[in-house]
């Protein structure tokens, strides 16, 4: 008579286990998984920057082409007439900064233009071109900047010794 | 207890099951991040670079340091500039890399793998210092076309390797060689194959020079991947695009070399100086070859404000191409008086130099602290711009740095 009792009793125990070393497994595979997906558990760090970065990219999709505060966001080009006859020749061999941090006379573009042509494959820009000197010879114009200009852009901080 | 040894048998089943697919993704997950950040790379993380480094160019890589960063003696490389002119090779393998010498004066071609290279022939280690020939080039006016760097385009690293002469004497050489000049792995922008970016070289005279390295460590370790691994030409003191990466073959020319970037403005100043923005001949362009002597305050960084009455620290380094520095001064006077520094000499032949002065100011105000090293041949930096050039290279007007005394 104990003995089927002491069993039952031992069975159930041994499920009792079981259900909580399985709860257990299952609770730890769905964090190492989490830690997979998000290894720097930047969704507990800041919530808010987690929210922006996805509308943010939501938005880029929605908007590839967008200008904020006169800039086109994607290349960091001035916005102006002209602007995608530049961004579609200028920027499928190097990046839109090599012209951006540039300076050049209209003449001095279209030089860059010719040699551009001559040694790195760029083609005939052919009616464009008129409409990309214009558009870099005003908005990308050399500025004076004498022998030697004042130090700029210093940021004050108290130094600790 | 048969049954019991069954259930914890099967749960162990169980578990083993659920981490074998936990072990499975694991091994799957962080390749497909790898190819995540390829595709959007951050470049910091990509090249391990300080955040505080500046980013000129993303198509070429492109990156400068700032003047405070570059505060070690032995330049690191979260703080060491990028200057590429392509794209840089992808599937590297250690193993097959080879490199071969042709040209004019090579009587018959030869390829060494990079274990040859490592075994057959006597290592050395030197820290040598490589500049961009373009360093300061967002100072000059009328603008220079190209990467606009301001003063972060230098490093002085520590590079282990063969002597390129070594390996030529191994070769061979006829007596016509004139210049060697290099070919690399990385890929032409426009992604044409049959253009090198870069292909440029330096005359006999300085592949034989004890320090000219067929470099495959930096600071001890591979040659990070943006700065040239498996193998690196190394040129000190010359413009650092003399110091091919990614190396994959060298000419040996009976001619000055003509690869890309040897000719036209690329690398090149007028031979007698210009006026600024006057547009020079071809003919009338010479190759650089030895950079200027120059000098960067390293410490502190532009901006401190400092309490009336305390003595300022500074330091910083001081290279001169072949040439040795022999003299850093410092003004805080705009140059109307020089104070000397004190120099150590250099750990070896084309390694950058250290100085520091101990700065005492008359009263409150803005100062500027000004460095000006001189050379081995007596020759300073200007404290306004150098001569003018077509592409804005060989800036070393003296350093200025910004201060405050309250």
């Amino acid at each position: 008579m104990e003995s089927p009792e002491k069993f039952r009793k031992s069975a159930s125990e041994v499920f009792k286990l079981m259900y909580v070393v399985f709860f257990v497994f299952l609770v730890i595979a769905g964090l190492l998984v989490y830690l997979m997906v998000d290894p720097s558990l930047s969704a507990f760090k800041n919530n808010n920057s987690d929210n922006t970065y996805i509308s943010i990219s939501k938005q880029e999709e929605s908007d590839f082409d967008k200008i904020e505060n006169g800039i086109h966001v994607r290349t960091g080009f001035i916005e102006a007439e002209g602007l995608m006859q530049v961004v579609n020749n200028c920027t499928s061999c190097h990046s839109a900064k090599l012209v951006t941090q540039n300076r050049m006379s209209k003449e001095q573009w279209s030089a860059t233009i010719r040699w551009m042509q001559e040694t790195q494959n760029l083609w005939d820009l052919g009616q464009n071109e008129e409409a990309i000197l214009s558009y870099l010879a005003t908005n990308y114009a050399p500025k004076k900047g004498g022998r030697r200009q004042n130090l700029s852009d210093v940021e004050w901080y108290d130094l600790e010794e | 207890m048969q049954r019991r040894k069954f259930v914890k048998k099967g749960a162990l089943i169980t578990l083993s099951t659920l981490l074998a697919t936990e072990i499975v993704y694991g091994k799957n997950l962080p390749s497909g991040y790898t190819l995540l950040g390829l595709q959007d790379p951050d470049p910091f993380k990509l090249f391990n670079k300080d955040s505080q480094m500046v980013l000129l160019n993303d198509k070429p890589w492109n990156i400068e340091a700032q003047a405070h960063l570059l505060d070690d003696k032995i330049t690191p490389n979260k703080y060491m500039f990028i200057r590429n002119n392509g794209i840089i090779p992808t599937n590297i393998l250690v193993d097959d890399w080879t490199l071969t010498f042709d040209g004019e004066s090579v009587a018959e071609k030869k390829t060494y793998t990079l274990k040859e290279l490592k075994s057959k022939f006597k290592q050395y280690t030197y820290q040598l210092t490589l500049e961009c020939g373009g360093n300061g080039r967002s100072e000059f006016d009328p603008p220079a076309k190209g990467n606009q760097w301001t003063v972060g385009a230098v490093s002085c690293a520590e590079w282990t390797g063969v002597r390129l002469r070594d390996v030529l004497n191994d070769i061979g050489i006829g007596d016509d060689a004139v210049y060697i000049g290099y070919h690399a792995a990385d890929t032409h922008l426009s992604g044409d194959p049959n253009k090198e970016p870069i292909s440029r070289g330096v005359p006999m005279s300085k592949a034989f020079q004890d320090e000219t390295l067929l470099a495959f460590k930096m600071n001890g370790e591979d040659i990070p991947l943006a700065h040239g691994f498996p193998l690196r030409l190394i040129v000190g003191g010359w413009p650092a695009s003399a110091s091919g990466k990614w190396l994959k073959g060298i000419s040996v020319r009976n001619k000055v070399h003509d690869g890309t970037k040897m000719t036209g403005t690329a690398y090149r100043v007028p031979c007698e100086p210009v006026a600024p923005g006057d547009k020079v001949a071809d003919e009338d362009m010479c190759i650089i070859e030895s950079m200027p002597v120059k000098s960067l305050i390293t410490y502190p960084k532009s901006g401190a404000v400092v309490p009336e009455g305390k003595s300022l620290e500074i330091r910083g380094h001081a290279w001169a191409g072949e040439l040795n520095v022999t003299k850093v001064e410092y003004s805080i006077d705009f140059g109307s008086t020089w104070k000397s520094c004190s120099l150590k000499n250099s750990v070896n032949r084309l390694a950058w130099q250290h100085f520091a002065a101990s700065v005492r100011f008359p009263k409150k105000g803005y100062y500027e602290v000004w460095s000006r090293a001189t050379d081995s041949m007596e020759v300073s930096q200007p404290m306004v711009l150098p001569g003018w050039n077509p592409k804005g290279y060989l800036n070393n007007a003296c350093h200025r740095i910004a201060i405050k005394v309250s």
